[in-house]
């Protein structure tokens, strides 16, 4: 709790700068709508239009806030939460391919671990380029995959569902083998004095030792998931999603419609991470680790 | 027909080798652990490449290795300029702005504890955020050429790289630093010879990640506009005109781009931190 004033004077410092960032960027625009109109435009007009344009080169904080919330709380108000101008409906379709994808992705991911543990053959075979896929840009692949699937007639959900879940895996499989290895040669010796099975030492030993390390990789698979998700939006001219919304935004030069499809996205991460972060803390309590 | 059970028989048969050579005398020997991976990959595209065959899979769905490879074979100049524009020009500028700034910045921060305090949580929030996301906005600002690539790389190495370098230097116990005051170091003795030296480890951990962002930044910022060449640019457009074979080839040269940037920065970890418990091994 001694680090929330450092946090709070950071944050502050970065709304400051941003704050005068849109002065310096917005400034030219701003005159020059002044010189058409022939009006001379004093310093405080000055400041106060250029956090105020329509399609600034920088939206001012509040402005991107207000967006935020004219397509979020205040559709909700007006009864019109699932309209196409709500960032509610756009984040949905994004998370639930999100979602769809990370649980597949983490779920193969955990299996191909427990498959390397223990087996040798598969471990030898696949673990070098499980560690090499995590050094390759495999989100490149995305407009492919997009084009493909809908070309033979796949489309929506499950084509970014593929990409989030290729983004999970890798990550989960590496921190997984990790720590279903972590248990130190003294501890499996024990369990084998206890003359137990390969099946209890796996669910007794193994498994809840795999547990920090899976978490870890389960936050990194679900920003990854986010990302690719949202890369999946991109490709085909999507009219749904947050992605789609940062590229009809680019389009059209919408500024503040691309920069709230960013804030949602973030807060969307956030929200994601945070969730697993407190799944870990209670699941580590209750195996009685003191953290 | 033939294909498809030639494809199952070469699955087996492979199978069968690495099961032996993984579990005979000779597994820990240094050619085994390199020839199983191989025989691995091998494998897959073989399969990959009977089955395509077998199946009659059209091209436009999936190509067969050999026409990747023909096709890479054919095309290597559009390959070398795409090349250059996405990794020379925007990865590497990007990725050398962002983490000597993100270094700079650390070393800045270093003697304020009260901003290490906030900035800490901060970067790591924002590290786990999809700045990929800021690419329109960085193209709008910047322009379409490698300008604005380089500067979504920039935004996306920077928190990874600066929360890395603050971490490492803070990676010395009391008593190292104990052993610094007796001998009357000043701060800069001490960061130069002491915390710098300790803090490579966390900083090569940071460069490391930082390498796949870069690409990854580089290549998405393309999809959002950029000139008529491009690693991005060319894989978006090609896959628009069902040209899998050359977005196939393009993603080789991203992966092995991307796994030569990586073994580079490991290369020079090791030359670095070779003093450091995991390189000795």
């Amino acid at each position: 709790m001694k680090s929330v004033l450092p946090i709070l004077t950071v944050v502050a410092a970065i709304v400051v700068m941003w704050y005068a960032a849109a002065i310096g960027m917005n400034v030219k625009w701003a005159r020059e709508q002044a010189a058409r109109q022939g009006v001379e435009l004093g310093f405080t007009e000055l400041v106060a239009d250029t956090w105020s344009q329509d399609r600034p080169r920088l939206p001012a904080p509040h402005q991107v806030l207000e967006e935020l919330w004219n397509s979020t709380g205040a559709k909700i108000l007006a009864g019109k939460t699932w309209s196409k101008r709500s960032l509610i409906y756009h984040g949905w379709i994004t998370l639930s391919a999100t979602l769809a994808g990370f649980a597949i992705g983490s779920l193969a991911g955990i299996l191909l671990a427990v498959g390397i543990v223990h087996n040798k053959a598969m471990d030898m075979s696949v673990m070098p380029w499980a560690i090499a896929s995590q050094t390759i840009p495999i989100l490149a692949i995305a407009p492919m995959i997009i084009v493909v699937l809908n070309s033979i007639g796949i489309q929506g959900l499950i084509p970014k569902a593929i990409i989030s879940a290729y983004l999970s895996f890798f990550p989960v499989v590496v921190g997984m083998v990790k720590g279903l290895r972590a248990p130190g040669r003294e501890q499996l010796d024990l369990l084998k004095t206890y003359n137990a099975s390969g099946a209890q030492t796996f669910w007794k030993l193994r498994l809840p030792a795999s547990v920090p390390y899976l978490f870890t990789s389960l936050k990194i698979g679900m920003a990854a998931s986010l990302v690719g998700a949202i890369v999946g939006e991109l490709p085909t001219g999507a009219i749904r999603g947050l992605g789609a919304r940062m590229l009809t935004g680019s389009y059209y030069g919408q500024t503040i419609q691309i920069w709230s499809a960013l804030f949602a996205a973030a807060i969307l991460a956030a929200g994601l991470v945070g969730i697993i972060g407190m799944i870990e803390k209670l699941m580590l309590r209750r195996m009685g680790v003191r953290t | 027909m033939t294909w498809v059970v030639l494809a199952i028989i070469v699955w087996a048969g492979a199978w069968y080798l690495n099961t032996r050579l993984a579990n005979g005398p000779l597994a820990e020997t240094r050619a085994v652990k390199l020839a199983v991976p191989a025989i691995f990959g091998l494998t897959l595209i073989v399969v990959w490449e009977l089955l395509v065959r077998g199946l009659n899979v059209p091209p436009v769905i999936l190509p067969p290795p050999s026409a990747i490879a023909a096709k890479f074979a054919t095309s290597i100049p559009i390959l070398w300029t795409d090349f250059v524009q996405t990794f020379v020009k925007g990865a590497l500028t990007g990725y050398i702005i962002g983490c000597g700034s993100a270094f700079i910045v650390a070393i800045l921060i270093d003697r304020s504890p009260f901003l290490q305090k906030g900035l800490l949580p901060v970067g790591n929030f924002i590290a786990a955020l999809p700045i990929i996301g800021t690419a329109p906005i960085l193209v709008m600002w910047f322009g379409f050429d490698w300008q604005s690539k380089a500067a979504v790389v920039v935004a996306m190495v920077f928190f990874p790289m600066l929360v890395n370098t603050m971490q490492g230097l803070a990676d010395t116990d009391q008593m190292q630093r104990d052993q610094m005051a007796t001998w009357n170091a000043s701060y800069w003795q001490t960061l130069l010879k002491l915390r710098l030296p300790a803090a490579m480890p966390a900083i090569f951990n940071g460069l490391k990640v930082a390498t796949t962002l870069a690409l990854i930044g580089a290549i998405v910022a393309e999809f959002f506009g950029s000139p008529i060449k491009g690693m991005g640019f060319r894989i978006s457009t090609e896959v628009g005109r069902q040209a899998l074979d050359m977005v196939w080839a393009e993603i080789t040269v991203a992966a092995l781009a991307g796994s030569a940037f990586y073994g580079i920065v490991a290369l020079m970890e090791k030359g670095v931190t070779f003093w450091h418990p995991s390189q000795r091994g």
